[in-house]
């Protein structure tokens, strides 16, 4: 219903010391749905509640389509939002919670009463209705709030990790009638998480932060393959992405990684890409499931790959994925994802085939990505 | 430049009004010592609103020709002894509400709320006639056990929210290392709860040292300071004393209860919050 | 974890509540049997007595219509205070420090304190004098100006015990969740709105205790009336006082006392019935 634009946005707390945001500048489209993922005390909540008008921003515009609300109240702002901390009144019934924005913009009886039913029913809470919020587990308040946020239309939704309190299977039902209600209203929404699969299959594009600042907004799927920087790259992605020091080494045409007893062979065609590092150390970095171990099963779809040699260290077996760990050389131990149950020994000998088209090499001062 | 002026209009209004407030609050306080210091010449000249020369003549007088001294020496007396058998009684009592779980807490604790609510003051009519069997008229431990009765639903209220907030995992881990129930809690939670208890027994002297109805009732020659005060000021017996007097003896009474709460201060919202709950 | 024990909670208890229940039960019973005794029988000629009293029923009035003017008012005031205080400003500390100075000053000092203001010499009438407002002081004190001494009463009570009701709803609103606010801003609602829907509906308790504790002191009082108007106004306290400690008549003083005690269990009864905050009740 409205595009949002934050301009160069900053917050300062305790006079400056604290820099909880700095500097962000970000458009949602209209009817987008933008998860803000980020590491605890990045920014998001702060972030999300000058967005809503409850904190005044040290610096910076925030616009609602043409209009600079960066000073609007929140109640001129016509959003929604649920909370982290839920802030479900305790002294009003469910029903009295869902229906309070409704009440306060004057809808008639009927309509309100037919709202809060659909609203607690796509959240499994009809029963609870006639409760108090002391009643009923964090969970439940936790709905509680996601009604009350979804049973006006907003112009903006805002919800500040709407999901974190609900038991696993909930919570993937949630997320599922979560992004069919946002695709259906087009309410452009800002959905904040540290879930990475809650990022990954919600988001329309994600927004990385760290430290008060944007590090990289993009599709999942963009942000996932090609980081930006290290720390985006080891954020997202379980178990992390591996990262080691290596040297750029030309050996004849090609391109050798050289890392402390161990050597990494590239194609040449990573050489153009490389040039300017050759001889210097550069950060080189692949995710557990890029890889595969020789032998035992193989990657599909690679087109180019390389061999590393190993030694098997130790071996997680999570039931639907087996994460090798192994030794490469001078205890630099690296993780490859396998599927299924890998009947392997610790000690024994494996090549680990490298996709080739999946790797990240790093710039080791800035950390910021060159491949 | 609209916006900013009805901002700064706002804040003008507020910041008047928190002046009003506090003047209002404050003012009768200063006036009334200064008239206690002030000549009577000053104090009935129409033109002084406030008096330009002082004496210590009046405290003087109060104090030591009216009595006043002996009844601050009672009113200590009285005030010491309320604190000790109520805090005797009480922490033991606000310990067990605090720490334990057993059937008919709620009501004990209840009981307790209503009892803080029961007019013990006029209680103090019937009491003396057993007083005058039990030979507790005018004494100051007959004022200080009728005192008692009105502090301490007080005290284990308060008491029990103080342990409450002692978690009992220190205590617990103080009897894993090897204390007993009892050591434990004299080892560990009694200093974690000392500043609160502190709070407490300043409340506890403030409340006692206050009170008039019940000490101008049980006593005679022993009277506690406001006992004194009320029986030199007004009443058939007493008769008006003359104005200046009057205000020395609100400065002498106000002195050291404002002084101890004001030590007391960084409890005093959340202390109240808490007894009332 | 709290421990679970068999007796050690009651044997902890039961010397306070002994304590308290003595000193509760034993006035009572006494007062009763004073009151309603002659000579070791059943008579009512005390009650008779005093009803027939004029003095009995302008006590009751007066004490009624002081705790109705006094109470409410302080409420009122105490709402608006805790709530304009209830924010980050500059001087938030000495404002609450001022604004409780009171609450530590006895009902005696403040009537002497407030005489200090109010008497033909006093601070009030030398203002208004030397500023011009008037030309003759305004007389507070004296049974001809008894209406005077009503106000004089009422305002050096307001002066001392709105810090109570204070306290009390401040400490009540800083439990209030700033989140709780906050969202119902969200939704749209505007200042009255959330003052009505969210910040009074969660002060209730609070409200409530305040209520109750005032009106219950409001009956007792005695004190700020005895030194600003003796006898002028007379007021259950003090009348019970009077017929004791000047008359000796214990069986009258008794009926003052337990007229007091009735009025008190009886309002303090109506207020926990009315005024029930669900949603606290309702927990666990
Ligand atoms: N009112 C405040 N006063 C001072 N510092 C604050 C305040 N609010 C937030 N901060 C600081 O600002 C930083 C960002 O806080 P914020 O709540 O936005 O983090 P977050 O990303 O939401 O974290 P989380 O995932 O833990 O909820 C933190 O360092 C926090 O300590
Ligand atoms: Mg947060």
């Amino acid at each position: 219903m409205v595009e949002v634009r934050l301009e160069n946005l900053k917050k300062y707390f305790d006079n400056g010391r604290v820099k909880a945001v700095d500097g962000v500048n970000l458009t949602i489209k209209d009817g987008e749905f933008l998860v803000l993922l980020g590491p605890s005390g990045c920014g998001k909540t702060t972030t999300l509640r000058m967005i809503a008008g409850l904190e005044t921003p040290t610096g910076g515009k925030i616009w609602f389509e043409d209009k600079d609300v960066t000073y609007l109240p929140p109640k001129d702002r016509n959003i929604s939002m649920v909370f982290q901390s839920y802030a479900v009144w305790p002294h009003m019934t469910v029903y009295d919670n869902i229906a309070f924005p409704l009440k306060i913009k004057k809808y008639p009886k009927e309509e309100i009463d037919k709202k809060v039913r659909w609203a607690a029913e796509l959240l499994q809470i009809e029963e609870l209705l006639d409760r108090y919020p002391a009643q009923l587990s964090g969970g439940q308040r936790q709905r509680v709030a996601v009604a009350r946020a979804i049973v006006v239309e907003p112009n903006v939704l805002l919800m500040d990790e709407p999901l974190s309190n609900l038991d696993a299977k909930l919570r993937v039902a949630m997320r599922a009638e979560i992004k069919k209600l946002q695709t259906k209203l087009k309410v452009t929404t800002i959905y904040v998480t540290h879930d990475q699969v809650e990022a990954m299959t919600m988001g329309d594009r994600i927004a990385v932060m760290n430290q008060g600042k944007l590090l990289q907004v993009g599709p999942p799927t963009e942000v996932y393959l090609k980081p930006k920087s290290i720390f985006v790259a080891t954020f997202i992605g379980a178990p992390e992405m591996n990262l080691l020091e290596v040297s750029v080494k030309e050996k004849e045409d090609s391109i050798t990684l050289e890392g402390e007893g161990f050597e990494i062979p590239l194609s040449s065609d990573f050489k153009e890409l490389l040039e300017k590092y050759i001889d210097k150390t550069v950060v080189f970095g692949i995710r557990p499931e890029h890889m595969t171990i020789e032998s035992v099963s193989s990657l599909e779809h690679v087109k180019r790959s390389t061999t590393i040699e190993g030694i098997v260290d130790f071996i997680e077996a999570l039931g639907t994925d087996t994460i090798v760990h192994a030794n490469i050389g001078s205890g630099n131990i690296i993780k490859v994802k396998l599927p299924g149950h890998i009947p392997l020994e610790v000690g024994s000998k494996v090549k680990i085939v490298v996709d080739l088209d999946n790797i990240h090499i790093f710039d080791k001062n800035t950390e910021k990505a060159i491949i | 430049m609209n916006d900013e002026t009805k901002f700064m209009l706002k804040k003008l209004i507020f910041y008047t009004f928190i002046f009003t407030v506090v003047a209002w609050i404050v003012i009768p306080i200063i006036i009334s010592t200064l008239y206690g210091f002030a000549l009577p010449r000053d104090y009935y000249d129409p033109k002084k609103i406030l008096p330009t020369s002082f004496t210590i003549k009046y405290v003087k007088t109060l104090l030591f020709t009216l009595g006043a001294l002996d009844g601050i020496k009672n009113s200590v007396i009285v005030a010491l002894i309320t604190i000790t058998i109520s805090f005797a009684l009480g922490i033991p009592a606000g310990y067990a509400v605090a720490k334990f779980l057993f059937p008919g807490k709620d009501t004990i604790k209840l009981s307790i709320v209503a009892l803080r609510m029961f007019p013990i003051p006029v209680m103090a009519i019937p009491l003396v006639v057993l007083y005058i069997k039990l030979n507790l008229i005018d004494t100051l431990l007959g004022v200080a056990l009728a005192h008692t009765a009105m502090a301490l639903p007080f005290v284990v209220l308060i008491t029990s929210s103080i342990f409450a907030g002692v978690s009992t995992e220190l205590e617990e881990a103080g009897m894993v290392f090897g204390l007993t129930r009892f050591g434990s809690f004299f080892r560990i939670t009694l200093p974690l709860a000392l500043p609160g208890l502190a709070a407490a027994a300043m409340f506890t002297f403030v409340m006692s040292w206050n009170e008039v109805f019940v000490a101008s009732i049980l006593t005679l020659s022993h009277r506690t300071l406001p006992a004194q005060i009320l029986s030199i000021m007004a009443g058939a017996s007493g008769g008006a004393a003359p104005d200046y007097y009057k205000f020395a003896a609100a400065f002498i009474m106000i002195l050291p209860a404002i002084t101890f709460i004001f030590f007391a201060r960084k409890y005093l919202v959340t202390m109240w919050g808490i007894t009332l709950k | 974890m709290k421990v679970k024990s068999s007796y050690i909670p009651y044997f902890l208890i039961l010397p306070a509540f002994a304590y308290l229940l003595f000193f509760v039960g034993y006035p009572l019973v006494q007062a009763l049997y004073i009151a309603f005794t002659q000579n070791g029988q059943f008579s009512l000629a005390t009650v008779r007595k005093t009803f027939a009293d004029p003095y009995f029923w302008d006590a009751l009035k007066y004490t009624i219509a002081l705790a109705g003017v006094i109470v409410p008012t302080q409420v009122g005031l105490a709402l608006i205070l805790a709530l304009t205080v209830n924010r980050a400003f500059k001087g938030k500390d000495f404002t609450i420090y001022a604004l409780t100075i009171p609450l530590t000053i006895s009902d005696v000092a403040a009537g002497l304190i407030w005489y200090a203001i109010l008497s033909p010499s006093g601070f009030l009438n030398k203002l208004l004098l030397n500023i011009g407002l008037i030309h003759q002081p305004i007389y507070f004190f004296g049974y001809q100006y008894r209406h005077m001494e009503f106000l004089a009463i009422v305002l050096a009570e307001l002066w001392r015990a709105t810090s109570i009701v204070f306290v009390i709803i401040l400490a009540g609103l800083q439990m209030i969740s700033n989140e709780y606010l906050e969202a119902a801003e969200v939704f749209g609602a505007d200042y009255w709105t959330r003052l009505r829907k969210i910040v009074i509906p969660l002060l209730k308790p609070s409200i409530q205790s305040a209520l109750i504790i005032r009106t219950l002191f409001a009956m007792q009082i005695f004190g700020i009336v005895w030194i600003l108007a003796g006898r002028d106004i007379p007021i259950l306290a003090g009348e019970g006082f009077y017929r004791l400690t000047e008359l000796k008549e214990y069986d009258v003083a008794s009926i003052y006392a337990l007229v007091i005690a009735g009025l008190s269990i009886l309002l303090g009864a109506l207020y926990i019935k009315f005024m029930k905050a669900e949603y606290l009740e309702v927990r666990r």
